[in-house]
């Protein structure tokens, strides 16, 4: 049976791993190299590695730094921020990415998702979306959840899918940081109308809460990073726990 | 020496630091002559099958890639790679594969029902046969997949593993010195870099 995936997210801001609640008043915590093997070693299935910076002020990922991640790590690579164009997809590919996360990129152009899934395929392209709740409804927010789009989150989902997106990202603003739990209500909603694979962010305080996560919701994965990162939630205790609860994973 | 064919399609670089890693030398080629040379070949591929059977075939190594197989040199197809070791594909079409193995390519949302296509992730191993690059791997070892299609078998005893994915969907396959992951053991952590051990101890032998 497939396993449900846990999947560290290394935000990278000059080279190194940073995380903020609620993307604000960011700290430096580790060098992403050490971290993403770390990570490998102790059980990760997979790791996001994003540029948070890249949209607001069109920085570039360093090439150096994703090949070193990637020369360290057998386990798939995700890697997002600042990717508007193919050649975007291009360049992170090359460097040993897996696949790639789009977010404000595919916000400016759209097509952007259809062309990438054409030229490298499905299971390449991962549309990431950050969500808050605005007058009851579920809204995309673009540049690092800083400014609101006209976009609704349910429709955007169904458009990524349709276009050929492989995987989608669910990112609760409303939930990031506060460590309170996922936003289970939200996953819920994007979860009903898509089949593609879907990975659940933002607001895992605790073991519990992925137990949580996957007991309420089909998602396939849950993603964290600062949980990870200050060591409060060790991977293999987590997936000891969620195998103790009966959610099928790889040990 | 390994040789990993390049025919434009595929993530070589996680590959050869994967062999890197195990201390196989590895080259990533489409040179006849470094093929010729190396101790097994690798052939990866993402995409679609006709797309990338067109590449294989425009970079002149579709005809070589079965010489080679003939040899007896260890041949390891990886993905689509595995998948176009088949007769046939019925990806977007009706296209035609290696033939190494016999049996078609066909979607998997023929065989696992309302799960979610492609199927994606960690799924463990069920080995049905023996084959010298499960030496180091067990029943239950989770590897990673990522795919829409799968392997048919005509002959079944050419079936190496499978995986539970609402159907025993076809994981490894191998057929003498013919052998195909579904899976991606570049990417599978350390049990897929064992599978690559027991793949580059096999092309040792032969140098």
């Amino acid at each position: 049976m497939l396993a449900k995936r846990i999947i560290p997210c290394l935000d990278v801001r000059d080279g190194r791993v940073v995380k903020g609640k609620n993307f604000e008043g960011l700290k430096d915590v580790n060098d992403p190299v050490r971290l993403a093997a770390y990570y490998s070693d102790c059980g990760a299935d997979e790791l996001v590695f994003y540029d948070i910076t890249a949209s607001a002020e069109g920085r570039k990922l360093f090439a150096d730094v994703l090949k070193n991640v990637a020369r360290n790590v057998f386990i798939p690579l995700t890697v997002g921020g600042g990717i508007n164009t193919l050649e975007d997809f291009d360049r992170v590919l090359k460097c040993g990415a897996d696949k790639v996360s789009v977010n404000s990129g595919a916000i400016k152009n759209p097509s952007l998702i259809a062309g990438a899934a054409e030229k490298y395929g499905n299971q390449c392209v991962v549309l990431s979306m950050d969500v808050k709740r605005v007058n009851g409804q579920f809204v995309v927010f673009s540049h690092g959840g800083r400014i609101q789009t006209p976009l609704d989150a349910i429709e955007w989902a169904k458009f990524g899918q349709t276009n050929g997106a492989g995987e989608i990202v669910v990112n609760s603003i409303d939930t990031d940081g506060v460590k309170g739990g996922f936003d289970i209500e939200m996953l819920k909603a994007v979860c009903d109308v898509v089949s593609i694979p879907v990975i659940a962010s933002g607001g895992a305080g605790g073991i519990q809460h992925f137990i949580d996560l996957f007991k309420s919701v089909n998602v396939d994965a849950g993603l964290g990073a600062s949980i990870f990162h200050y060591g409060e939630t060790n991977i293999r205790q987590l997936k000891m726990a969620l195998k103790d609860a009966g959610i099928e994973v790889r040990l | 020496m390994i040789a990993i064919v390049d025919y434009g399609v595929g993530n070589l670089f996680s590959l050869s630091s994967s062999l890197k890693k195990i201390g196989a030398g590895c080259v990533v080629t489409n040179d006849k002559a470094q093929i010729e040379n190396a101790g097994g070949v690798i052939l990866p591929g993402v995409g679609a099958f006709g797309d990338a059977a067109r590449k294989l075939k425009d970079s002149g190594l579709y005809d070589y890639i079965k010489i080679v197989a003939a040899q007896g040199k260890p041949l390891l197809g990886i993905c689509l790679g595995m998948q176009m070791l088949f007769d046939k594909s019925y990806e977007y079409g009706e296209h035609q594969g290696l033939g190494l193995i016999h049996g078609e390519v066909r979607p998997l949302s023929q065989y696992v029902g309302r799960l979610k296509i492609p199927h994606m992730g960690w799924n463990s191993l069920k080995i049905i046969k023996q084959c010298p690059l499960f030496k180091y791997t067990s029943d239950g070892d989770y590897v990673y997949f990522v795919h829409s299609y799968c392997g048919v078998c005509a002959d079944k005893s050419d079936l190496a593993a499978t995986t539970d994915y609402g159907a025993a969907v076809t994981a490894a396959v191998s057929e003498g010195n013919v052998f195909g992951m579904q899976f991606h053991p570049e990417k599978s952590g350390e049990v897929g870099l064992k599978i690559l051990k027991a793949f580059a101890e096999l092309t040792e032998e032969r140098v």
